[in-house]
């Protein structure tokens, strides 16, 4: 393992997502929702101003019935750690006031509420779609405000707001493992909402840079792929399928391209 | 009623007139600013704006109205840093442009942000490494700029000149003015660099990023370019409307056609770049991405960019003017004068738009669609505000300042024909004083 | 913007983009200084100036 600029270990959490488990139940979404005090609005019809940290996308092959297939693609922040992981992702390099920024400790993209001013310059940077702008005030409805989880901060409007890999539970599992004298924290300590809300265990969390960790394996299957690696974002969230086009679907492909990979990949 | 505060020797409209036209102008602007008041009490949800179109209307308008503007800039770096006498005769009122342009466009970033209050964050807790960083402190410190270039304008007032210590004051600002323009354009280069760099360095944005030369990437090159070619075209459209707006010939024509002749070798140049930055990038660029040219400019469902905005943009905004701009027939030619210089703006402009709301439409990841977007009336009301503030800002200026140092000779008051030929012989055999130019000090 | 933000790193970046913009403000800050100081001495001084209104 690396080590970091800090002199601790860097760690690299990610996830990874088999699509092939994923019934698109929705669970996710719901829990991440709860456990980070997303916000929603009375009416929610217009999906492009929804927050949905974490998204379920339906994908199809394209094809008529009755070969026609789907798949269901969660989509969270992807963590993107820039070429040879120096942290230069879309956003946090385009954020003019530092509201964003790359952990080099653990590879999670933050985002500073109180910071952001609210420019979208990152929105516009990030291809994923992942980052989501507070265009009201959050109101819950009478009642629900009890519910609100007080480790994590709520957001305001004006500012952008995205997946923080449940952050607030990172630091919750190191304050107990330092209370415990204890340097390091076990894979079970810091899991996500969303991966603990999986029904059928699709969602697998943890330090991809560590062997003990499980994910450290599942992200080296030969169905795994990364979306739009051709950027060069460098992902953190992997996703493996035994469909060569949900595989193909992960990124953009020339036509000459697409059969050598269809190929390669098939 | 105003009248001693109406430059001498020349003639305006009536107060009522005037007050009627400003009035009129006013009441665009007070839509403008009630829309900006609503935005800034209930926030974003005014706009159209969505978290697929996180910049939009607001964005192009700042990038097309500093590119506009870029005519202050470049006009001052030929007329005080290359030395071209003949420009002192339109440098102020390119720097009246460029003041209204960049005061629109720090207004309108001010509206833009979600939250206002915080704007100050963007300088106190600079990021260098983001464009926006860079656009912001130097915009700021060329608006900075520009005040100091408009102030001795404003001072050569009648009344205002009177007061002693004003009048040493704009003297002596006029001693340096070299070394303010100097320093502007030193700022202008990077901030029209850096607006191009906005969308360059996206490398998540297949339709907007480009390579480059160290942090900085083509576009970054092409902005401050275009910006130095077309920014002149639009001082000069802006000359001409007041003119057609006076009824007066304000600056002579070896003037407008020198500053045409290099705004079109400019254009020329700039286009060429374009052509070539255009060709590497559907050729290597966005095939390494995995995509093609015509991906971007489709009829698929929701997409409003076909191949006519590439042709608009680069063909009619730019080979047309450019090539009518480079030929003596073309510059002294009115009619396509007015042709060529409303095309290389509305070139530019429409550069602009692509570098930011296509780069929004196109979908990046093979699930998602095309993404639309039109701006609601807020949004609109705010971008039109720059106009009308511009309006008046322009009328007031040219009504009570020496904007136009070769006015009185060019429209001389019945009777004093004679004295502005004595005027004219005077200047020649004396230094070049102009009586009215506060550029003409440091001639 | 200045060394005692927390973000503030010396580094390459910082002290080019600083530097730059400094420079620039220095420049500008000084030479309104001087000219409101100079326009201030030529005042008390009684004179205005070479001129450059039509009413000396």
């Amino acid at each position: 393992m690396e080590k970091g600029h800090n002199n601790t270990t860097t760690k690299r959490y990610g996830m990874v997502i088999d699509l092939d488990k994923c019934t698109g139940c929705g669970s996710c979404m719901v829990a991440c929702m709860q456990e980070n005090n997303v916000p929603f609005k009375k009416d929610e019809t217009d999906k492009i101003k929804s927050i949905t940290w974490l998204r379920v996308y339906k994908l199809n092959n394209g094809k008529p019935y009755p070969d026609t297939e789907i798949c269901y693609l969660p989509r969270p922040c992807q963590h993107c750690s820039g070429v040879g992981d120096h942290g230069h992702s879309p956003c946090v390099s385009v954020c003019p006031a530092t509201a964003t920024d790359y952990g080099m400790d653990t590879g999670i993209v933050s985002q500073i509420y109180t910071r952001c001013f609210g420019c979208r310059y990152c929105m516009a940077a990030c291809p994923y779609h992942v980052r989501y702008f507070n265009w009201w005030d959050p109101v819950w409805p009478k009642g629900m405000e009890k519910s609100l989880s007080p480790n994590v901060s709520v957001r305001m409007r004006g500012v952008v707001e995205k997946c923080s890999f449940c952050f607030h539970r990172y630091q919750l599992a190191m304050d107990r493992a330092f209370f415990e004298g204890r340097k390091e924290i076990e894979e079970h300590e810091y899991q996500t909402a969303c991966t603990q809300a999986c029904p059928s265990k699709s969602i697998t969390f943890g330090d991809l840079n560590n062997p003990k960790h499980a994910v450290y394996e599942l992200k080296q299957s030969p169905n795994a792929f990364r979306l739009l690696e051709r950027l060069h974002t460098n992902t953190k969230v992997y996703y493996v399928s035994s469909k060569e086009w949900v595989r193909m679907a992960g990124d953009n492909y020339l036509k000459d391209e697409h059969k050598e990979m269809a190929r390669a990949k098939g | 009623m105003d009248s001693e505060l109406i430059p001498e020797g020349v003639q305006r409209c009536s107060l009522g007139k005037f007050i009627l036209w400003i009035s009129a102008c006013g009441l665009v602007l007070a839509i403008g600013v009630y829309a900006m008041i609503l935005c800034w009490l209930k926030g974003l949800n005014q706009t159209n704006m969505n978290d697929a179109y996180g910049f939009a209307l607001w964005i192009w308008a700042d990038l097309a109205i500093i590119a506009l503007g870029g005519g202050a800039f470049f006009t001052g770096f030929l007329r005080y840093i290359i030395g071209i006498k003949e420009l002192k005769n339109i440098i102020n009122y390119a720097v009246l442009i460029g003041f209204i342009c960049y005061s629109s466009a720090l207004l309108i970033l001010a509206i833009d942000i979600g939250q206002p209050l915080r704007g100050w964050f963007i300088f106190w807790h600079a990021n260098v490494h983001s464009m926006l960083t860079e656009v912001a402190f130097c915009l700021s410190c060329y608006f900075a700029v520009l005040t100091i270039e408009y102030i001795p304008l404003v001072l050569e007032n009648r009344k205002i000149d009177k007061i002693p210590f004003f009048h040493n004051l704009g003297h002596n600002m006029h001693e340096v003015m070299a070394v303010f323009a100097a320093t502007g354009a030193f700022l202008s280069f990077f901030h029209q660099g850096s607006l191009g760099g906005v969308a360059g360095v996206l490398f998540g944005r297949p339709f907007g990023f480009r390579e480059g030369v160290l942090i900085w990437p083509w576009t970054f090159f092409l902005f401050t370019w275009s910006a130095a070619a077309c920014g002149p075209c639009f001082t000069i459209l802006i000359t001409k409307i007041t003119e057609v707006a006076t009824g007066k010939k304000l600056v002579k024509d070896n003037v407008i056609e020198l500053l045409a002749k290099i705004a079109g070798w400019m254009l020329l140049t700039y286009i060429i770049a374009k052509l070539i930055d255009t060709w590497y990038w559907a050729a290597h660029t966005a095939p390494a991405m995995g995509f093609t040219f015509s991906q971007f400019y489709t009829s698929d469902p929701g997409s409003w960019y076909g191949y006519w905005i590439l042709f608009l943009e680069v063909v009619l905004g730019g080979i047309v003017p450019a090539l009518i701009l480079v030929t003596r027939f073309g510059r002294t030619n009115k009619l396509a004068l007015w042709i060529a210089i409303t095309l290389a703006c509305v070139g530019v402009c429409t550069n602009r738009w692509v570098m930011v709301l296509q780069v929004l439409a196109i979908p990046v990841m093979t699930f998602d669609g095309w993404f639309t977007y039109f701006p609601s009336w807020q949004e609109i009301a705010t971008t039109i505000l720059p106009v009308a503030y511009g309006a008046i800002l322009i009328s007031l200026s040219y009504r009570y300042l020496p904007v136009f140092p070769q006015e009185r000779e060019l429209n001389p008051l019945p009777g004093q024909e004679a004295e502005t030929v004595e005027e004219q012989i005077e200047e020649e055999q004396e230094e070049p004083v102009g009586k009215l130019s506060p550029a003409a000090e440091t001639a | 913007m200045f060394p005692f933000s927390f973000e503030w790193i010396w580094d390459m970046s910082h002290m080019v983009f600083h530097g730059g913009l400094w420079y620039a403000l220095s420049i500008l800050g000084a030479g309104m200084t001087y000219c409101i100081l100079k326009a201030a001495y030529d005042t008390s001084k009684g004179g205005e100036g070479h001129g450059n209104g039509e009413h000396h």
